[in-house]
């Protein structure tokens, strides 16, 4: 016999001595303090034997199952414990009839815990000192209030609050929880000062052209309404929506107000272009604004090159990356990466060129959460050229190193194979020379080690070549 | 001008902070105020406090700091050239209501977003104050959701990351040329810079985290919720292939944590360029349904888009089965064989589900009575599975599939 329903300490040591005597289910008889003693007397015959291990899992679904109001559980309960000190892989089997029950009912319990983290509404009842103090009166479905206590102690640890229910109360004071009788509504406040705000704002929040009763029911049934200060004000929302959103409609159009006018010339402002791209100032800003090709729709932004003016060497990479394209400069991502270790080998100072790429936009093929690159095609250089070319003829460099075909194309404006050009220096109009190498993101794709080495050493050469060329 | 009381304040700019479709306090790393002595706590789960007659969730205090605005968006009820009423929130006063409510247990926290007023800068600087006064001199623990305003200094909103669980910064319409018509002052490339300020803020306190001594403080964590974004539905002509082309490119290149889809709700006082019609709230639930395929089923966006036509949902079907239907040469799939990938593209089991049969599977063989039991919808399964005792034979071929699950064809209502 159990003297306090939903107690699971009591429960377990009742069941532990069962089932270390060897008492089958069929055999015992489980009742609560209310259903009074059996005829014969509650001595069940227990020895206490050798201790049983249950799954955990098993132990924190009893303790949570525990608190159902059913009679039945403690027996059926009783149940399961036993088949599973015999069976090793019972609560896998979802589908026996004993796991699904209390599956189930876990599941249940676990709903009315959600349910009173969720609608508890406490109400002020006074400071003392500079604490708060607040009482609540709560109708679990079962006897939850020891589940749920440890919830409200976590998040308001900073006042002093007490929950009262039919059968039991919680009480935090002092930073101490204790439990007590269950006791009656009227214990109470029946309101609170800030209702009215509370209930404004439900009122406020409700959109009329949405109604969606049977989805508000579904997961705040009426049984809640009657602890829940804002549901008075459910019907008369609902009598008005129509009439409201038939008032939107009749009125739908408005003349605008007149503070429209003030912010239009701002606006106006911004969209301006320089039109005399006379510094890299100008050609960044003005790149910022390019729409001439669709790859600035999913782009973040338009990346621009990036150094000093009077630098001798321009270093030209493909197109930005994911991290460029974030962050809005050049060679800031993994291949940058590469490129710094490389130019540091090469003994060239990033500081004094000018690094800039061929596509000024991030073209990329969503993956779930990556974002794929993909090579620009030959028109999307070739558009892009118009923006290449006016940073070449602000920045006048001496010698101009490519990485990669797509920079090639961008300067060259022809599809060259870079191990034809590779090697020697070529010479541009105008004089600028030219040294191509492979762009630093191949030596990032090598799986083979040696080639990489290889490839790696081949491409630092290719600067220190730069290097002395430019100087 | 006479000023307002809270009250009014208060039913003015809930109002205005109603057609935000975001409430959602879940997916934010554990806290209490045991530590702190304060209030507040975070379990990682969202919890919803209540629910309006219009079937959403509450679970934040979703309000305005100010319903002034000096942008122009048509479809939105704050734009300048709005006739609604205004209010402005002093800092104090949103931190007051936010503390007070969360006392009773009304909400998980708040949600904060603003009209812009001055400059965008002030405008943020303005909502990170509120989220500064309540984690710093009141040691609130609750959730905090601040909207990012685009546009905004990258250090207010690294600045905003230290404070809130999670940012947001809407990109309101999901192609440019919506946005242009309809919101000519915003621009989709300051949308989408402010997004990857929030990544880059979320990375770099990441490698900070990585890089930082054993036994030192932890570094704090930038909005452990991630960030989030809403487009309308419904206000302009894309189609749900951009809507969710947009997505995609959103969720891949900001690491978003949700794209809001809201479908486009009358406003009072609305714009004369805006369709006064009902919100399309059932092409909103198919959106939802599409983005869930996109991030938890493995479903390429153009697979989803197999199903619809003319780059719209079918709106009577979900998207799944709309997919299925399509595909049936894959159908009947082995509930005992089949490896997980092919089981969750199975109409009607969900990846609850889906993990379960897994599970159980080691068990022993699935019959159709087991199966009943590890999901709610076996009747819309049965065409495409194949258990110990059940074969769909020709149903998964029959011609009339389709209308076996679309609801009954009802008469249009007849225009007047």
């Amino acid at each position: 016999m159990l003297s306090t329903p939903g107690d699971f300490a009591e429960w377990r040591g009742v069941a532990r001595a069962l089932l270390a005597g060897g008492v089958a289910p069929e055999d015992v008889s489980w009742r609560g303090a209310e259903e009074g003693a059996s005829l014969f007397g509650d001595q069940a015959p227990v020895s206490s034997g050798a201790a049983v291990s249950l799954p955990r899992e098993l132990l924190t679904m009893a303790d949570r199952v525990i608190c159902h109001r059913d009679p039945q559980v403690p027996a059926r309960l009783y149940r399961l414990v036993w088949r599973a000190a015999r069976e090793r892989q019972l609560l896998a089997r979802t589908t026996d009839a004993d796991v699904d029950w209390l599956r189930k009912t876990d599941k249940a319990i676990r709903r009315d815990v959600h349910k009173m983290h969720a609608f508890v509404r406490f109400r002020r009842l006074g400071e003392e000192e500079g604490r708060e103090s607040f009482a609540a009166w709560f109708e679990p479905d079962h006897r939850i209030l020891r589940l749920t206590a440890p919830f409200f102690q976590r998040r308001f640890y900073g006042m002093d609050w007490a929950i009262v229910t039919p059968d039991a109360r919680a009480i935090w004071e002092d930073e101490e929880l204790s439990y007590g009788p269950g006791g009656t509504r009227d214990e109470v406040p029946d309101s609170d000062v800030v209702e009215d705000q509370w209930r404004t704002y439900y009122g406020a929040i409700f959109n009329p052209a949405r109604v969606k009763i049977d989805a508000m029911r579904a997961e705040m049934p009426k049984k809640y309404w009657k602890n829940l200060p804002e549901a008075q004000d459910i019907a008369p929302l609902l009598a008005g929506a129509g009439a409201r959103v038939e008032r939107m409609r009749e009125m739908a159009v408005s003349a605008a107000n007149p503070r429209t006018e003030k912010w239009r010339t701002r606006v106006a402002d911004d969209l301006l272009l320089d039109d005399d791209l006379t510094s890299l100032d100008a050609v960044a800003r003005a790149v910022g604004q390019c729409t001439r090709c669709p790859l600035h729709c999913n782009a973040t932004q338009a990346v621009a090159g990036e150094g000093p003016a009077a630098a001798r060497i321009m270093v030209i990479g493909e197109q930005p990356g994911d991290q460029e394209d974030l962050q809005g400069r050049p060679f800031v991502g993994p291949a940058g990466q590469v490129l710094n270790e490389a130019l540091g080998e090469a003994r060239l100072d990033r500081r004094r060129l000018f690094l800039t790429n061929a596509v000024k936009h991030f073209k990329f093929e969503p993956r779930g959460k990556r974002r794929l690159h993909q090579n620009p095609t030959a028109g999307e250089i070739d558009i892009c050229r118009w923006w290449l070319d006016k940073e070449r003829a602000l920045v006048q460099p001496d010698l101009i190193v490519t990485l990669g075909a797509s920079a090639l194309r961008g300067v060259t404006g022809k599809s060259a194979s870079i191990k034809s050009m590779r090697g020697a220096v070529h010479e541009l109009a105008g004089g600028t020379k030219l040294v191509a190498t492979i762009h630093p993101s191949f030596l990032l794709r090598l799986p083979d080690r040696e080639r990489a080495d290889e490839e790696r050493a081949a491409f630092v050469a290719d600067l220190a070549c730069a290097r002395k060329l430019a100087a | 001008m006479s000023s307002k009381t809270i009250l009014q304040k208060l039913a003015v700019l809930a109002h205005a902070a109603k057609y935000d479709a975001s409430c959602a306090s879940s997916g934010t790393v554990k806290r209490d105020s045991v530590g702190s002595k304060g209030i507040g706590s975070t379990e990682g789960m969202g919890i919803c406090h209540s629910y309006a007659p219009d079937g959403r969730c509450i679970s934040l205090l979703k309000i305005l700091l100010t319903n002034f605005c000096v942008y122009d968006c048509r479809f939105c009820i704050n734009r300048a050239s709005s006739n609604v009423e205004r209010a402005r929130f002093s800092p104090q006063e949103v931190v007051t209501l936010t503390l007070d409510f969360y006392k009773r247990n009304y909400i998980e926290g708040l949600f904060l977003s603003s009209g812009i007023i001055r400059s965008e800068d002030y405008t943020m600087e303005q909502l990170v104050e509120v989220a500064r006064i309540l984690r710093e001199e009141h040691r609130f623990q609750g959730y905090i959701h601040l909207k990012t305003i685009a546009g905004a200094d990258p250090a207010l909103v690294a600045l905003a990351g230290l404070y809130a669980d999670r940012l947001s910064t809407n990109v309101e319409l999901p192609t440019e040329a919506g946005l242009e018509s309809f919101a000519p002052e915003k621009k989709p490339a300051t949308i989408r810079k402010t997004m990857a300020s929030v990544r880059v803020g979320a990375e770099d306190a990441m490698e900070a985290a990585k890089g930082r001594l054993i036994g030192k403080a932890k570094p704090p964590r930038f909005a452990p919720a991630g960030q989030s974004t809403q487009m309308i539905v419904g206000a302009d002509a894309a189609r749900d292939d951009d809507i969710l082309a947009t997505a995609d490119n959103l969720y891949s290149g900001y690491h978003l944590r949700r794209v809001y889809y809201s479908a486009y709700s009358p406003i009072p006082d609305a714009s004369s360029a805006l369709p006064p019609v009902r919100p399309p709230l059932m092409r909103e639930h198919r959106l939802y349904q599409a983005d869930w395929l996109l991030r938890f089923y493995g479903f390429a966006r153009s697979e989803i888009m197999e199903g619809a036509s003319g780059g719209m949902l079918d709106l009577s079907i979900d998207p799944k089965l709309a997919w299925a239907l399509m595909k049936r040469d894959i159908f009947p799939v082995d509930i005992n064989r089949a490896p997980r990938e092919l089981l969750l593209r199975v109409p009607g089991l969900g990846t609850r589900a889906v993990d379960r049969i897994v599970a159980v599977r080691r068990t022993g063989k699935l019959r159709l009575g087991d199966l009943a039991k590890l999901t709610a919808s076996v009747k819309k399964v049965l065409p495409f599975i194949v258990t110990l005792d059940w074969r769909p034979g020709k149903l998964t071929d029959s011609a009339d599939l389709r209308a076996r699950f679309a609801p009954p064809a009802e008469q249009l209502a007849l225009a007047l």
